[in-house]
């Protein structure tokens, strides 16, 4: 048995409340480095409060937020960003205005143009998203959903970074897109990218997942192993209400 | 940090697979729609031409007023019912180094450049102040910032009454920027050639900037969906800040012109022109500079227009512009995506 990875994010009973309503009761999660969590519940659970307290467009009322072993609950979202975290919302945040090539530029912090893009690692995100290099000069807003959720995975890994959130990436994608989003995705993991990932589709969350986190009334209500998820269909009815055999 | 933002082209892909964006011509139309059938209605082409020379000038510098009002309620929603103080204060600024300028033997041009200089410095300062002292509390309360704006103004208005008196200045054009050149019969008034200048060239320097540097990507993406340029990793409120400070500026500078235009200012001077920027950045579309821009040569057209033709209908052409631009289109001429 291996030892388990050390922890790149963790959260320690975080409370987060929006307005007059208290949405997260307590999280606890730990993200391990170079892994795959999938951050899975029934809508509503707090899963994208979870995703936008610790990327601090949120504030968490109470608990605490740790990144690489240093506090960042209570840090302006820039300065969480500029630690090393990217953020793909469900809304994917495109800026539809500006091109792809914009998109991309505003991304790359470092890069003050588009020729300074890293253009080695722009030939791999072209390899992973072909769509891309095609609407280089087009505004983002007419590409279609799924070259959007390209572009918004695209962008988050522009440049290296420590850890990426993702909030459901494959929602309202076509199953072939969803395929290839699986294959860029699986591709980023080998690469020893560390992702937290928010997922309703199971298919997906069971081919990327190393480790899952299943949130319930604004609380992780259970984590482990994704396998050990996988195989155990008491669990998650359990857990999710269904079963991950049920949507193969 | 000036950076440039140059179009690169991925390996492997000619220009010509790239699918081009289409432009948005219809606004542009309209107002050259409106050019073209006030000919007709006037009759005399030199008058014509010379109308709309004025309306051009008159267009630009409100453009140059309302440019830095759209962007900031652009970038940060904040609805800044005092930017006609900067106006005001620009006005009153170019009064006195004017007639220092006079006095120390400038010539015209000399003055008029120093004024439009020392207004924008003086009109950026007070905006940095303003947008601490009176912005900075109330983002994202649209009530709060509408009346605590509205004060600010006041409060400006009075300061400017307190500093150069409560009573009309005049604010007389050097003999340099007197007079017109004639074109047949068409009369084109050399001040106005000099403001429409000003504000294409202000025009021009946004549109380098917000197009070919990266702060200006900044805002443009800013506008659409600020919070998201912070998930970058990028200090939106700086941003803000330059923005607000950049724009008070520029009202300082619409200030002298508009001053400069009236050959006179009164403390009341903002709250007159505040009207009109208003119905520009809203015809325009919310955030949009180029919306702006159009905007705001309709309307200083349409004033010069229905000023010659109908007198009594001229103090409300603008609003019946407004009025018919958002039956056509309820957003302004150019929307921004997102908001």
């Amino acid at each position: 048995m291996t030892a388990p990875k050390p922890a790149v994010l963790r959260l320690e009973g975080v409370h987060t409340h929006i307005g007059a309503y208290h949405i997260l009761h307590g999280v606890d999660l730990q993200v391990p480095e170079g892994e795959v969590t999938m951050l899975l519940g029934r809508n509503g659970a707090g899963k994208t409060t979870t995703l936008r307290t610790i990327m601090g467009l949120h504030r968490a009322s109470q608990g605490a937020i740790h990144f690489r072993g240093r506090p960042i609950h209570g840090h302006e979202t820039p300065d969480i960003a500029q630690q090393g975290i990217a953020y793909v919302p469900e809304t994917m945040g495109i800026f539809t205005d500006l091109t792809v090539q914009e998109n991309m530029v505003l991304a790359a912090r470092s890069a003050a143009h588009a020729g300074a893009l890293d253009a080695q690692r722009l030939d791999w995100i072209f390899g992973l998203f072909p769509a891309l290099k095609k609407f280089w000069l087009y505004p983002a807003g007419k590409l279609s959903g799924g070259q959007k959720q390209m572009l918004a995975v695209a962008r988050a890994i522009v440049e290296p970074r420590t850890l990426i959130l993702i909030d459901e990436p494959s929602k309202g994608l076509a199953p072939s897109i969803v395929q290839n989003l699986i294959s860029a995705l699986r591709e980023l993991k080998a690469q020893q990218t560390t992702l937290l990932l928010v997922e309703q589709n199971f298919q997906m969350a069971r081919a990327l997942g190393d480790t899952v986190a299943v949130m319930d009334d604004g609380r992780v209500v259970h984590s482990g192993p994704m396998a050990q998820l996988a195989e155990d269909e008491a669990l998650q009815q359990r857990l999710l209400g269904l079963s991950l055999g049920a949507h193969q | 940090m000036t950076i440039t933002t140059t179009t690169i082209t991925p390996p492997g892909v000619t220009a010509d697979a790239i699918p081009k964006a289409s432009f948005d011509w219809k606004p542009i139309a309209l107002v050259l729609a409106l050019v073209a059938g006030a000919l007709p209605a006037i009759g005399s082409p030199s008058t014509w031409v010379t109308l709309t020379v004025a309306g051009l000038a008159m267009g630009l510098i409100i453009f140059v007023i309302a440019s830095g009002l759209t962007l900031i309620f652009g970038l940060m929603d904040v609805l800044n019912f005092g930017h006609g103080v900067f106006i005001a204060l620009g006005a009153f600024v170019a009064t006195s180094v004017m007639g220092f300028g006079m006095g120390a033997g400038w010539s015209g041009f000399a003055s008029v450049f120093a004024a439009m200089l020392v207004a924008m410095l003086v009109a950026g300062a007070v905006g940095l102040a303003f947008e601490r002292i009176i912005v900075r509390p109330v983002y994202g309360l649209h009530l709060k910032q509408i009346l605590i704006t509205m004060g600010g103004m006041i409060v400006g208005e009075e300061i400017i009454k307190v500093i150069w008196g409560p009573l009309q200045i005049a604010l007389p054009l050097p003999d340099e920027l007197r007079g017109a050149w004639l074109f047949g019969d068409a009369a084109i008034e050399k001040y106005r050639v000099l403001a429409a200048a000003v504000g294409l060239v202000v025009f021009a320097a946004l549109v380098f900037t917000l197009n070919r540097t990266k702060i200006g990507l900044l805002i443009r993406a800013g506008v659409q969906d600020r919070s998201m340029v912070e998930a970058l990793g990028y200090r939106i409120r700086r941003l803000f800040v330059g923005v607000f400070v950049a724009g008070s500026a520029l009202a300082g500078l619409g200030g002298v012109l508009w001053g400069l235009y009236q050959q006179s200012v009164t403390p009341q001077i903002g709250a007159q022109v505040n009207v009109l920027i208003f119905i520009v950045i809203i015809i325009g579309g919310l955030g949009s500079t180029f919306g702006c821009f159009i905007g705001a040569l309709a309307v200083g057209l349409m004033a010069n227009y229905t000023g010659f033709l109908a007198p009594k209908v001229a103090l409300f052409s603008n609003i019946a512009l407004m009025a018919a631009i958002l039956l056509w289109r309820p957003q302004g001429l150019y929307p921004v995506t997102n908001r």
